[in-house]
């Protein structure tokens, strides 16, 4: 499924992530997953939540730079092969991957894939 | 328009004249009033009479910020208190301020030449004019809001803070000039998109701007966001304040109040006076100030100086824009770096906020130079690789500008400090023994 990613751009600086966070549960945003792309002096926190527009509008008033992200959200069960069967169907579509993240918990894995083509990647995968 | 035809646009023979006659008064005047110069001019075996026409300027000693230090507070002034009606102090980071009284005459003298300043951007009667340059011990404000009262325009005294009042006011009172810093300038437009108005709610149609070096790409982005026409303004309060040189309609070079000011431009390291065109340190001296008359003070901002009659009309000479002033000059790795050419690189990138920093330090007796900049909000995107592009075209730009390499630090836009006065862009933690 697709759906929405909010990316922040960040410096480098202490308690930066943390002021994220602050203000999106001061207005009520979950946040279901995130990753943190880093270099020396910057990195980009990428964000699931629960409500990707509000949050990125609220962000955007608290003058961060924030973009909204096209991203396949995925399921798989939480087992040995599982993911690889999924790559190996991108792989057949010729769909490159820029980024994806992962958390496994119980019975399921959750999957964020951001490919370089989201149309060719749903297809590829069926959903 | 041209505020005082006689004086601004007088045939070259006429200025030399004016320039020799008030050269052979100011010597005069100082020497018997100033032991400090008498002194000076004693021990080079010269005298008054020696002086007779401008071009014998170069037989004068110079003055320089630390004789104004050493002789603080009053040991330069001229004139007897009594005559004294105002006092200004520069900012003094290190050591003694400098303190500057001026005369009653000499106050008439700075708003005359401020009302022809304002008059060559266009200021009129019908004008209404924001002062937001601080007011106070600084030239600025107080400099300006004398010549906007001289001219007769309607002077709004702003000074500094409270800057979304100040908006409300330019739109309301329908305020058409601004004096302020070119720092301010582009703080004020961020202020507007803050508030939600364009530069059109706000109608700006002149800018002075001044009190700090810019570059000409600066004065493009502040003239685009502000929707006016950027002048600069030239002046230091060793000299006057504001008003000591001012551009014209044709905004090729700024003219100097000849009449007033005498410039030269020497080389720094020779102190040898150098023919017009070629760069140096530029030299002035007061020709008909009281309070504080300086012979050949040295500014320490380098620039060219340019003659010949202006399309405008005039004939004084006109100053280059300045490089930066010498004390702005960091020596990285042995290579001359001045902050106007980070400023003039960064602005012509539109990615990037026209807000920068450089921070300099010595690491294992290496020079490092980091350059911080802004990354613009609609420049930002998800993609690490080409926010790496960004950091590094502007790396490349840096380095064939500066000839030495820069580490490029990208920040949060918004998150490098504003001005309100004069800017800050360089933080140097090398320390030097």
């Amino acid at each position: 499924m697709t759906i929405k990613q909010v990316s922040v751009f960040l410096e480098n600086k202490t308690g930066r992530i943390n002021e994220v966070t602050k203000i999106l549960s001061q207005h009520g945003i979950n946040m279901h997953a995130f990753s943190m792309a880093e270099t020396p002096d910057f990195g980009i926190l990428r964000l699931i939540v629960s409500d990707a527009d509000k949050a990125a509008e609220i962000l955007r008033g608290a003058d961060f730079a924030v973009m909204l992200t096209d991203v396949i959200h995925l399921h798989c069960p939480n087992e040995a092969g599982a993911l690889g069967k999924i790559l190996e169907q991108l792989a057949t579509a010729e769909v490159s991957i820029e980024y994806m993240y992962a958390f496994a918990e119980g019975d399921i894995a959750n999957i964020v894939v951001r490919p370089t083509d989201i149309e060719r990647c749903e297809k590829a995968i069926g959903c | 328009m041209i505020w005082n035809p006689n004086k601004e646009c007088m045939s070259r023979d006429e200025m030399h004249a004016l320039q020799s006659k008030r050269l052979q008064k100011l010597v005069t005047y100082v020497y018997h009033n100033v032991p400090f110069y008498r002194n000076k001019m004693q021990a080079m075996d010269l005298s008054p009479e020696d002086i007779r026409s401008i071009d014998d300027i170069v037989k004068l000693p110079f003055t320089t910020k630390q004789d104004l230090r050493d002789n603080y507070p009053y040991g330069l002034q001229a004139a007897p208190a009594s005559e004294i009606v105002r006092v200004h102090a520069s900012s003094g980071t290190t050591g003694n301020p400098t303190i500057v009284g001026y005369t009653r005459k000499d106050l008439a003298v700075w708003s005359e030449v401020m009302a022809r300043c304002l008059t060559a951007y266009g200021v009129t009667r019908e004008d209404t004019f924001s002062v937001a340059y601080g007011y106070g011990l600084f030239t600025g404000g107080l400099g300006a809001h004398y010549g906007v009262e001289n001219l007769g325009a309607t002077v709004i005294p702003t000074s500094t803070g409270n800057t979304e009042k100040h908006i409300r006011l330019i739109r309301d009172l329908k305020v058409s000039g601004i004096a302020c810093t070119p720092s301010y300038a582009l703080y004020l437009a961020e202020t507007l998109d803050k508030m939600g108005l364009t530069k059109e709610d706000i109608g700006l149609r002149i800018g002075a701007f001044g009190a700090e070096p810019w570059t000409e790409n600066m004065r493009k982005e502040i003239e685009e966001r502000l929707g006016l026409k950027g002048y600069n303004i030239y002046g230091l309060s060793e000299i006057m304040g504001p008003g000591v040189s001012y551009e014209c309609q044709e905004q090729n070079g700024s003219h100097i109040c000849e009449d007033h000011f005498y410039p030269e431009i020497i080389n720094p390291d020779t102190l040898e006076q150098l023919p017009r065109g070629q760069q140096g340190e530029l030299v002035f001296t007061t020709l008909t100030k009281e309070g504080m008359p300086l012979l050949r003070y040295r500014t320490k901002d380098l620039c060219t100086l340019m003659e010949g009659k202006c399309a405008c009309g005039r004939t004084a000479v006109r100053m280059g824009r300045i490089m930066g002033r010498s004390d702005d000059m960091l020596i990285i790795r042995g290579i001359n770096v001045f902050p106007s050419q980070v400023e003039s690189v960064i602005l012509e990138m539109k990615e990037f906020e026209p807000q920068y920093m450089l921070v300099v330090d010595r690491v294992n007796n290496l020079d490092t130079l980091q350059v911080q900049v802004e990354v613009r909000r609609d420049f930002f995107t998800d993609d690490i690789g080409s926010m790496l592009g960004m950091k590094k075209r502007l790396a490349d730009r840096l380095k064939s500008v500066l000839s030495i390499s820069a580490d490029v630090k990208l920040m949060e836009p918004g998150s490098i400090e504003r001005s309100q006065g004069k800017g800050k862009h360089v933080i140097d933690n090398r320390i030097l023994k």
